[in-house]
């Protein structure tokens, strides 16, 4: 016998996660008019959007798709700050710094290519730095401001965005676990859940590091896999002792490497609560939850490497989380030829919560559609084969 | 006659073993911090560690939990305005 899912009303678009992707796909869907439904086999941003740091970045892409998205998605996070308040949008702008000469080569080199797509960056000589932000060290070799770079806090993001939602007609549905597919001739027709069936003409797999598993029910291939990383939180410091998102620009390195062992770059941002967060670390190692000591040392030290004034600040705890990563490090977005009815707006890695909202907007524009304000092609899952 | 620690210029008393939070509540301090947003008193909560609301400068090391660090006579224990961290504004 078929049980339903008690819902007011069948839903036309099933989204599969409430983190802060599946939020934004349920607000742009909703706001266009469709019925939503969102579930997820825990709470809201219970998992990746809830272990992140909050970043919406142009300045750590490179020329390239995943750029055109960031600077698409910097345009609808504005939108959504206007629309839906409460979730500390601040676009405080990016400083990149340079350790070395070579390592400032590479900065400009990926300016120059940045600039010809649209973004502002600009160089910072050394004695410029402080102007910037006082607390920097004082022997770095350069810089890059990004003044396009924001900061939102993830969790909040991802509820009020689902409160919106709401509010235009969407039902979320925590700890509901999504446990196959329902099938028609003509390709999905909704998911099983362990609170019923639910039947929906197009299905949404943001399940972030996950996503992989909802794609695996459906009967394709979506090769997402974890990428651990820690961030440390600090007392609360007073607001002007880190101003910016500033980070090394190894990090752009680090996020590209496909070496599996520990890496870690120096990614620094406050909060509008005080604290103040040190990133970063990534690590191939399944969804492995231990504490890693020689990650938090590293990450530790290299905050204080950019900015000595942590030296005296104290680490109340540290989280973890698994970012999701395709091979190619693109994510996944957009309808599967191999399925239809299935939409993956999954595998954003670290930039999850940046381009969540140009996910939102691309994954709504497909379901209702209608052309996306961005080149979709690149990630598309028919790449996998 | 007990031991005891200066507390914003003036004598607490406390017995060995016990904690800054429990001395001060013992000595009928209810709150010895403000927070940073309204400046509203704050004390002992949890009184285990966990909720980092009794904050208390204590030898010139702001945010230390009052409830986990042992009073001793050699350490002076100031009440804390904000972060604490003051001397980081720019």
């Amino acid at each position: 016998m078929v049980r339903l899912m008690t819902v007011d009303r069948l839903p036309e678009v099933v989204v599969i996660g409430a983190g802060v992707v599946g939020a934004a796909c349920a607000w742009y869907a909703a706001r266009a008019g469709l019925r939503v439904t969102v579930v997820d086999r825990g709470p809201v941003a219970g998992g990746t959007t809830g272990a992140g740091e909050g970043n919406i970045l142009v300045s750590d892409k490179p020329a390239g798709p995943e750029l055109e998205l960031a600077r698409l998605s910097v345009r609808c996070w504005r939108d959504l700050a206007d629309a839906v308040e409460g979730f500390e949008y601040d676009p405080k702008g990016g400083l990149v710094v340079a350790g070395s000469a070579a390592a400032l080569d590479g900065l400009r080199a990926t300016a120059s290519g940045q600039r010809e797509r649209g973004v502002t960056a600009t160089e910072v000589r050394p004695d410029e730095l402080h102007e910037h932000e006082p607390h920097l060290a004082d022997d770095l070799a350069g810089g890059m401001y990004y003044p396009e770079d924001a900061q939102v806090q993830p969790a909040a993001a991802a509820a009020r965005l689902l409160r919106d939602a709401r509010a235009h007609g969407a039902a979320v549905r925590p700890n509901v676990e999504v446990t196959g597919v329902l099938r028609s001739r003509d390709g999905l027709a909704g998911v099983r859940t362990s609170a019923g069936d639910v039947p929906a003409g197009a299905v949404v797999n943001a399940a972030g590091t996950w996503g992989g598993e909802i794609a695996a029910l459906a009967g394709v291939d979506v090769p997402v896999l974890p990428r651990r990383g820690f961030v440390l939180v600090t007392e609360p410091l007073p607001p002007g002792v880190v101003r910016h998102k500033v980070y090394a620009a190894e990090y752009v390195s680090d996020v590209a490497s496909d070496d599996a062992s520990l890496q870690s770059s120096p990614v620094i941002e406050s909060t509008a609560a005080g604290p103040v967060l040190l990133g970063s670390s990534r690590e191939r190692v399944g969804f492995n939850r231990t504490l890693s000591v020689p990650a938090l040392r590293r990450i530790a030290a290299h905050a204080v490497r950019l900015f000595p004034v942590l030296a005296g600040a104290d680490v109340l705890r540290a989280y973890r989380g698994f970012r999701p990563y395709c091979p190619d490090h693109l994510p996944v977005i957009g309808p599967d030829a191999r399925c239809p009815g299935l939409y993956h707006a999954c595998g954003h890695e670290g930039a999850g919560v940046g381009l969540a909202a140009a996910t939102g907007h691309v994954v709504a524009r497909a379901l209702t559609g209608h052309p996306p304000g961005t080149d979709p092609t690149p990630f598309l899952p028919e790449r996998f084969g | 006659m007990s031991d005891t620690f200066d507390f914003d210029g003036r004598a607490v008393p406390f017995e060995p073993g016990q904690t800054v939070g429990a001395a001060l509540i013992a000595d009928g301090v209810r709150s010895w911090r403000t927070t940073r947003g309204r400046a509203r008193p704050r004390g002992i909560f949890c009184g285990i560690g966990v909720c980092f609301d009794c904050l208390v400068t204590v030898d010139g090391a702001p945010n230390r939990r009052a409830c986990l660090v042992p009073a001793t006579t050699d350490l002076p224990v100031r009440s804390q305005e904000g972060t604490g961290h003051d001397d980081l504004d720019v």
